[in-house]
């Protein structure tokens, strides 16, 4: 099918968007990698009077090391961030979630600030950045704002980025040395949305954890937090006896869906297989744990 | 709503289009309807068959999920203007010696992705010899016809020949973005 007739702006600089935005209020859509927004055009589910291309504004676009953290524009491209070494050095989870997004011609369009708008419940970074507890930069008219991601996906397709507003950048927390991270998905085939994942960063003492955040994502209508099943292992070496209670705080944590891809009790399965995938992995890195990417470096 | 037409230059294959495009004229339906150059394939339309691959500035994109009017100022190969490049060359045969297609509306899609792949391989040495990372690469294009076995089987032959001999890294190869 063939998108409805709309306009088209293509914007140099931020405050080209915002004052397009400003001009055209909700007839108004933004268009980064447009790998999810073509296919709603196309299919006539959306039907914007405008579109404005950010395509182009090579300042949202880039990773940077700011000591602390790690600063990645909105405009990145899957791609740039899968290989980026800053990534993989210091936000190992992203690395590892973008070997699960997509395929490579998506990859090279798609960007990291589009996935995040679009905040599918199913996608591997909303989740990612909750787990890592990022912050993200939106502008406005008004200025600027940081939003903690807990607070930036708010439920299906819907964020925190308000009408006349657009997402600029997001700093991500860089791991200390204790830090480790770890992420898994079930899906149909390799590439596609999850049916359910996870990701985990955890700050480790020595076995012991001393903090993590586990989340889950295509669970619920948006990345969910699993916070009683945290506070059950923190303070707690991993062992397989903790195993045998997983699945019961997990219950507490999640409230799963139910749909054609897998019942509610199927995804709960699903989520307490993933948390025995993971959290050896979180404790004993150098253990027995084949993961995809190890045998995978080339279409990264 | 207005349908206002927008005009664009961009290089295609090596030469200079210009043209009146509408902003909901996808870029595949441009190459196709306009210029006329119906290598690249319309299957979905929403970027799951990968028919519609083409490159623009050397990577390889989903046609059907880029506007035309967003391609002004930029380079857009298609299958056409791989002709003669070596890498390219080899794919082909091999893809004809492996029977690696039946009816073709897939192939060169396949073709390109394989060309950046092993490309990539070339360029970063690292390939280890693996055939899910093949199958993981091609994944994203869609064949109702051969099965995928014989076409991996092309890839790695390929793969193989170019891995072994470095000194033959693919002419005109895609700079598929420096590693930041
Ligand atoms: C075949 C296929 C398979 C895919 N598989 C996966 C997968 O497994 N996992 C996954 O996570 N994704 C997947 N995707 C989606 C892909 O990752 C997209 O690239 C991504 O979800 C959207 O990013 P984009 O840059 O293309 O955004 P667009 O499609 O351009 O935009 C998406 C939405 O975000 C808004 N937006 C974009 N940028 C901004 C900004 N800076 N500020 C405010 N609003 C903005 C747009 O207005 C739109 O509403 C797949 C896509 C395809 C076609
Ligand atoms: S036509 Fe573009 S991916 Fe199917
Ligand atoms: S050869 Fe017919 S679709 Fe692949």
């Amino acid at each position: 099918m063939k998108a409805y007739p709309f306009d088209y702006i293509r914007a140099e600089s931020v405050d080209d968007v915002l004052s397009a935005l400003d001009r055209y209020g909700t007839e108004a859509r933004i268009i980064a990698g447009g790998q999810s927004l073509m296919p709603m055009l196309n299919f006539r589910l959306a039907r914007p009077e405008v579109l404005i291309d950010i395509n182009r504004l090579a300042e949202l676009s880039g990773i940077e090391d700011r000591g602390d953290h790690i600063r990645v524009g909105a405009l990145t491209r899957h791609v740039d961030v899968a290989r980026s070494p800053i990534i993989a050095r210091h936000v190992p989870v992203v690395a590892e979630a973008m070997t699960h997004v997509a395929h490579p011609a998506v990859r090279n369009r798609g960007t990291l600030g589009g996935s995040l708008c679009l905040a599918d419940p199913a996608a591997e970074l909303p989740a990612c950045m909750v787990a890592l507890g990022a912050d993200l930069v939106v502008a406005g008219n008004n200025g600027r704002r940081t939003v903690p991601a807990d607070a930036f996906f708010m439920g299906m397709f819907e964020t925190a980025v308000d009408d006349g507003e657009m997402l600029i950048e997001v700093l991500l927390p860089k791991s200390g040395p204790g830090t480790r991270s770890a992420m898994d998905e079930v899906a149909r085939r390799h590439g596609d949305y999850a049916i359910v994942g996870a990701a985990a960063v955890a700050e480790m003492d020595g076995p012991a954890f001393r903090d993590l955040r586990l989340v889950y994502f295509g669970v619920e209508d948006k990345p969910i937090l699993a916070r009683e099943t945290a506070a059950a292992l923190i303070g707690q070496s991993w062992s397989p006896a903790l195993a045998e209670d997983l699945k019961s705080t997990l219950a507490q944590d999640l409230s799963p869906n139910d749909d054609s891809q897998a019942s509610s009790a199927m995804r709960l399965h699903l989520a307490d297989v993933l948390a025995r995938r993971l959290l050896p992995r979180l404790a004993d890195p150098d253990g027995p744990h084949p993961s995809r990417t190890e045998n995978e470096s080339v279409s990264r | 709503m207005s349908d206002r037409s927008y005009s664009v230059s961009m290089t295609v294959n090596g030469e200079v289009v210009n043209a009146n495009v509408s902003a909901r004229t996808n870029l595949v339906d441009f190459l196709r309807q306009d210029l006329e150059l119906t290598g690249s394939h319309v299957g979905c339309e929403h970027g799951v068959c990968g028919a519609c691959t083409v490159r623009v500035d050397g990577r390889i994109m989903r046609g059907c999920l880029l506007l035309a009017v967003q391609a002004d100022g930029q380079s857009v190969e298609t299958i056409e203007g791989m002709a003669g490049d070596p890498l390219m060359t080899s794919l082909q045969d091999v893809f004809v010696e492996e029977n690696a297609l039946q009816c073709g509306f897939c192939t060169p899609a396949m073709l390109l992705t394989a060309h950046e792949f092993i490309s990539r391989v070339v360029e970063t040495g690292a390939y280890r010899p693996d055939r899910d990372a093949i199958r993981d690469t091609i994944s994203g294009n869609y064949c109702r016809c051969t099965g995928y076995q014989s076409i991996v089987q092309a890839v790695e032959r390929v793969l193989i020949q170019y891995e072994t001999a470095p000194t033959k890294a693919p002419n005109g190869a895609p700079n598929p973005g420096s590693d930041r």
